[in-house]
């Protein structure tokens, strides 16, 4: 049931359209920060105002939402902001990734490769890749205009002269399109080749700080490296303890008092596929014959 | 002499830099007035004059940081103030280099000094990390500081090598002219003479062409081919060093020359 007292999806739609104006600048412009008047959400910055708008911009009542955070359908973050869209959109929603038509996500893209259609939301903290040696906003947007981009590879080379090799493994810097370098909001460095040559569209929305960006379908995305250094998109070394898949990005639990630990997949909704599909971990119950 | 030879004699006779006309005013007030100067390839030209004599504005106008009201730069045959941002930024990363009289102006004070020497490196496109840090290790050297200070904050180092640091970021990509703005100004005397020898020796062995501003006559003695004396924003005198030193013509040199004035 739609909750009356609001407009389809809680924005009003001059707001919408203002977005969505923000959204096409953006696909025009691959990997560029398109500034926009970012709107009271009813939540707090730190829960994805800027992918939220995004996402309310982006929606129907045809679409089938599916919001993740981590990889995870059911964390707090998640389960609000589905029931958000849920009452103030009525639309669909799922756990799958397949069936769904716009995914929302904070800090990871899915093990399921995306297909044409879908749209991919990004919650962005902070958009500017440059911010951290350069405060000046003035000077990061004119670095942008002129292509001026020795800067990020003087992080990376810090991140060497500290600790050996590139140690940044979230948010790791792309140069899109052969332009725009990008800040692909933290995501793990594995999922960076991901992002490029995707047939879905990839939004990404920064509420505090008003900025939206995007990658079109099929879009050329490079991770920022060094020739003696190249990028490598590293996950922990094992299997999934609960599905046994080898190539899904991991995350890390503590089971017991004894420092026993697992390894499971981040993404829930591929590993709970691949249990359903008869696939096996290391610490999988026994099988009932 | 041969056609290339002629060619080469001729680009040797042209300026490097041509000002003309030179004028910045901040509102009412005179930052510098009709600057008029050439700067041949290898030469050192020393500017000097009393506080608010314009020396920085006319650097600043120069290096771009600061857009002239009137007058034409010329940098190598190209028009500077008619070039693109892009351009000048280009120039201002390869060819060209600023030296800032407070070394936390000129440089990054949250990364180490290998980064800063590796930053311009980087911004002309070096994408081999030992390379670069082989560059920076090698122009650390160049300055005197010790090959283990490499992965250090410049935070953590003192003015005198804080400002030799700003001067190997600067000369690491071998700039052909290069802006100083009082570069011993603020530092201890000895620490004073031992930049000086450095820069002599730097200014030499890469064949620089320098403009340097300084209020410190001995700093132009040591360095400067060819002496501007600036006041109240305009050039009262300009020529060779020593004969403006020993045989200053305009009124108001004399008086500087002669120490009567504590510039
Ligand atoms: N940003 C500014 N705004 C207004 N006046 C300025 C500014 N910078 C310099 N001036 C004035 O311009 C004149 C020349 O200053 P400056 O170029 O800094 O001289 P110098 O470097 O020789 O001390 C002085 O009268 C100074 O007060
Ligand atoms: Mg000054
Ligand atoms: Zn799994």
């Amino acid at each position: 049931m739609t909750d009356q007292a609001y407009n389809f999806a809680y924005l009003d739609e001059q707001t919408k359209r203002m977005i969505r104006r923000a959204i096409l600048k953006g696909l025009a412009v691959p990997g560029y920060q398109v500034p926009f008047a970012s709107r009271e959400m009813p939540m707090p910055y730190g829960w994805g105002t800027g992918g939220v708008q995004v996402t309310a911009a982006c929606l129907t009542p045809e679409d089938v939402l599916k919001v993740i955070d981590q990889g995870a359908d059911d964390t707090t973050n998640a389960v609000s902001i589905r029931k958000f869209f849920q009452r103030t959109a009525g639309v669909r929603v799922t756990e799958s990734t397949g069936e769904a038509s716009v995914i929302q996500t904070r800090h990871r893209i899915p093990e399921a490769p995306l297909r044409e259609g879908q749209i991919l939301v990004y919650q962005v903290p902070i958009p500017e890749p440059l911010r951290f040696l350069e405060p000046r906003e003035a000077e990061t947007r004119k670095m942008h205009e002129l292509e001026e981009y020795g800067l990020m590879h003087v992080k990376l080379y810090e991140d060497i002269a500290r600790h050996g090799e590139i140690a940044t493994s979230y948010a790791y810097p792309v140069k899109v399109e052969g332009r725009y370098v990008m800040d692909p909001s933290p995501i793990p460095k594995f999922d960076n080749p991901k992002l490029g040559d995707c047939p879905a569209i990839q939004l990404f929305g920064a509420g505090r700080e008003q900025r939206i960006y995007a990658v079109p379908p099929y879009t050329q995305v490079v991770s920022l490296d060094f020739d003696d250094h190249p990028f490598v998109a590293s996950k922990a070394p094992h299997d999934c303890d609960l599905c046994g898949a080898d190539e899904s990005y991991l995350d890390e639990v503590i089971i017991d008092d004894a420092g026993g630990r697992m390894f499971v997949c981040s993404d829930t909704d591929f590993c709970a596929g691949r249990q359903a599909a008869g696939h096996r971990g290391r610490l999988s119950p026994a099988e009932v014959v | 002499m041969g056609v290339v030879e002629a060619d080469m004699r001729a680009a040797l006779d042209q300026p490097l830099l041509s000002v003309t006309g030179l004028t910045k005013r901040y509102g009412a007030r005179i930052g510098c007035s009709d600057v008029s100067f050439d700067l041949f390839p290898g030469e050192v030209m020393g500017i000097v004059g009393e506080s608010g004599s314009g020396k920085s504005t006319l650097l600043s106008c120069l290096a771009g940081h600061l857009v002239p009201d009137e007058g034409q730069v010329t940098y190598s045959g190209r028009d500077v103030l008619a070039m693109a941002e892009t351009e000048r930024r280009r120039l201002s990363r390869t060819e060209w280099a600023y030296v800032h009289q407070n070394p936390r102006d000129g440089l990054r004070m949250g990364v180490s000094a290998g980064g800063n020497v590796g930053e311009r490196l980087m911004a002309v496109g070096a994408r081999h990390y030992g390379e670069i840090r082989g560059a920076a290790a090698d122009w650390l050297g160049r300055v005197e500081i010790a090959a283990d200070r490499i992965d250090d904050r410049p935070s953590a180092f003192s003015g005198g090598m804080q400002q030799r640091l700003q001067i190997a970021r600067n000369l690491v990509t071998g700039p052909r002219l290069v802006f100083m703005d009082e570069p011993t100004g603020g530092l201890d005397v000895s620490v004073q003479a031992r930049l000086l020898d450095l820069l002599r020796g730097l200014v030499r062995d890469m064949g620089l062409s320098v403009i340097i501003v300084t209020h410190d006559l001995a700093v132009v003695r040591l360095l400067a081919d060819r002496l501007m004396v600036m006041k109240g924003g305009r050039v009262v005198e300009q020529g060779l060093t020593d004969q403006v030193l020993d045989d200053p013509q305009d009124a108001y040199t004399q008086l500087l020359v002669s120490s009567v004035l504590q510039v």
